[in-house]
């Protein structure tokens, strides 16, 4: 067991499954010899050949297209899409096929895919290459939305994703692709897909989070404690379904919420959590729930990302707030 | 200057509007089973079309798309199919459909707004109807992609009309089948209008099948108002596709004589004058006239295939009016394999009545 980043344990979980499932194909553009833009479907193609590992005509739509022909089929695509801002074109196929095929053919059909995407900012990408636009397909009923925010999430997570009936959009978080190393143990094991992760216990607020904006959020809760704020950190992972369960309990006993997400504020997932938490644990609340998001303005391009994503600061300065209401 | 490609484009036909042979026809023209069979399904759809209207007229359907004037286009496909073979069809097939595992209880049921209408076990791996336009070309590929990765020796039979061809989807979706080399026929039903846009100013291309040219697969054009030639010339692409040699593109020359659905009123856009110069080449008449000439066909039989359709059609029509009405919680009950949690609280409200209630297609 050898300690891999998360774009490996990706890797890693793609391997495992071409090699268990024969059903199983990944397409996309660049993915074969090229091993993928990030590298993540790297020595797919020497292993499984063309026959598996399909190197596409450049069109995101027609690659998901295509996914949900095979699928319906029951084959099990993998379809790539290079940068999350490129996701688009494949919307129609998502909302009006992918997601309703098993639905309106009362389970006749059904479509057993995954549509993997990086996503997020951080890395000085060019224009339309660092959006969090989570929200618009976990909008969608029929589908699942995946985000992992660490190696071995990446790797239970994306076999979890490939092994479900049903679309899974599993959107990486490309700027932690390399950041950490975990020791991630290649045993096939998937983890659930409709529960929260709390990576750290605490007391006093409940932090939650999903993707790369973890990393800062974790970072907040380290120097939280160094103030004596004991704050419990919950990985959202499954940004639809959310596991609302895993929350309501962790609020109940803290009392106070934060959450940070890197994507625009309006509609987002924040605030379909925020919701909930009004609806169903209001009473537990002895603060008002606090988000810290990134802004409601076009994701910047590279010279102001920083303004523009959120901040550890902007965490505690939230967490503070939220302590000092009562 | 050099010529870097030309490229032509055949169009055949058999019969003309009058029923008259022009030129060889083919084995099928002495086929008589085969003609009755493209004939009662092109009668059937006619008068399936003409029930479903006045049923959508009368309140107990939705909104209907009729397929009067290119019955021999779903005929002509339907028939070259075979069992196993895989159709994928957009909204205007009728008569592909009835030669399929479709009964009309399923379509009646699918436009009166129920999705059982497309859940029949029977149907296999035939595709739902497909309302957005194009949006199928895509999955076509893929599913041609999954038997030829399967190497079975089935073919894809992908439908759509005249404006679908101007969309992206269908490039991509030609594109990828010339490129994977699919066993993958798309038929296009070129009936002339898109609602109201007509044809003329849907493209500048001169025909709809030298889109195939540019995908490096063949296309040709065919009247697709002659029965014979549908049925040739799709089994004839059907099979080459099942041999290993590639996708085909047919453009199917008809003319749409409804309405583009019951919520369409065509004489906003088109003159009368235009719509019975057309009636002049509708399919169902140059088949009969054809066979009647042929001594393969007669009055009495004629009297009793509508008897017998009709016949046929009413049964059907009394299956879709008596059948159950859908159960209300079953909007979750397809929608993944197994329920998420956040949705069961949703679905206990529909069980327990106080949602609303189920809509009539009033």
């Amino acid at each position: 067991m050898t300690d891999i980043t998360l774009v490996e344990a990706v890797n890693l979980a793609l391997m495992h499954e071409m090699a268990r499932d024969p059903d199983m194909v990944v397409l996309g553009q660049d993915i074969g010899i090229n091993g993928g833009v990030f590298r993540a479907t790297v020595g797919l193609l020497e292993k499984y050949g063309e026959e598996r590992v399909l190197d596409t005509p450049l069109a995101e739509n027609m690659i998901v297209g295509a996914a949900v022909g095979m699928a319906a089929q029951g084959l099990h695509p993998v379809a790539e899409i290079q940068f999350m801002g490129f996701i688009y074109p494949t919307i129609d196929q998502m909302v009006s096929h992918a997601s309703r095929l098993r639905n309106r053919t009362r389970g006749r059909i059904t479509c057993p895919m995954v549509l993997r995407a990086p996503y997020g900012g951080g890395i000085h990408a060019p224009e339309h290459h660092s959006e969090s636009t989570e929200a618009m397909f976990a909008h969608i009923p029929g589908l699942r939305v995946v985000i992992p925010s660490s190696p071995t999430r990446a790797y239970g997570l994306l076999l979890a994703a490939i092994r479900n009936p049903d679309p899974v959009v599993f959107l990486e978080p490309k700027r932690v692709y390399r950041l950490m190393k975990q020791a991630v143990e290649d045993n096939g094991e998937a983890l659930p897909l409709d529960t929260c992760f709390v990576l750290r216990p605490g007391s006093d607020i409940t932090l939650v989070s999903w993707g790369a904006m973890l990393h800062e959020t974790l970072q907040a809760a380290e120097q939280l404690a160094d103030e004596g704020i004991d704050a419990e950190v919950i990985d959202l992972a499954t940004i639809k379904p959310i596991d609302m369960q895993t929350i309501l309990e962790s609020v109940g006993r803290t009392g106070r919420c934060v959450i940070v997400q890197e994507a625009a504020r309006t509609c987002s997932v924040s605030a379909e959590i925020a919701a909930r938490l009004a609806e169903e644990g209001l009473m537990s609340l002895f603060a008002p729930i606090r988000r810290v998001t990134g802004f409601d303005t076009v994701m910047p391009m590279f010279r102001l990302e920083g303004h523009y994503m959120p901040s550890t600061e902007r965490i505690l300065s939230a967490v503070r707030q939220t302590m000092e209401f009562a | 200057m050099n010529q870097a490609i030309t490229f032509n484009i055949e169009s055949h036909r058999f019969l003309g509007p009058d029923g008259q042979p022009e030129g060889n026809l083919p084995p099928l023209a002495e086929d008589r089973d085969a003609l009755h069979a493209l004939y009662r399904n092109m009668v059937l759809t006619r008068l399936y079309d003409e029930r479903a209207i006045a049923l959508q007229r009368t309140g107990q359907i939705g909104t209907f798309a009729s397929s009067l004037g290119q019955e021999a286009i779903g005929a002509g496909v339907g028939h070259a199919m075979r069992p196993e073979d895989i159709i994928i069809p957009s909204f205007r097939e009728n008569g592909a459909l009835l030669f399929r595992h479709f009964r009309i209880r399923d379509l009646l049921l699918y436009w009166g707004g129920d999705e059982r209408g497309m859940a029949n076990p029977e149907l296999g791996d035939d595709f739902p109807i497909c309302v957005p336009i194009s949006t199928h070309t895509t999955q076509a590929a893929g599913v041609a992609f999954a038997v030829k990765y399967r190497k079975q020796p089935r073919v894809v039979v992908c439908l759509l009309g005249d404006g679908g061809t101007s969309k992206g989807d269908f490039y991509e979706a030609i594109n990828l089948a010339g490129m994977w080399h699919l066993p993958l026929v798309f038929v296009i039903n070129n009936n002339q209008w898109a609602i109201s846009v007509p044809r003329a100013i849907q493209t500048r291309s001169e025909t709809l099948a030298q889109k195939a040219i540019a995908a490096g697969i063949p296309g040709l054009q065919i009247d697709g108002n002659d029965a014979l030639a549908v049925r040739h010339f799709v089994a004839e692409a059907i099979e080459t596709a099942r041999n290993g040699g590639g996708p085909t593109v047919i453009e199917a020359l008809s003319y749409r004589l409804c309405h583009h659905t019951t919520a369409d009123d065509a004489t906003r856009y088109r003159s009368d004058e235009e719509l019975q110069a057309h009636w002049k080449l509708e399919p169902v008449a140059r088949l009969k006239r054809f066979m009647m000439n042929a001594d393969m066909w007669s009055e009495s039989q004629e009297d009793e295939l509508i008897r017998a359709c009709k016949e046929e059609i009413e049964q059907e029509v009394r299956h879709y009016l008596d059948s159950e009405p859908p159960k209300p919680t079953s909007m979750f009950d397809s929608l993944y394999a197994e329920l998420p949690g956040e949705l069961r609280d949703q679905r206990r409200l529909v069980e327990s009545g106080v949602a609303g209630k189920e809509s009539n297609n009033d």
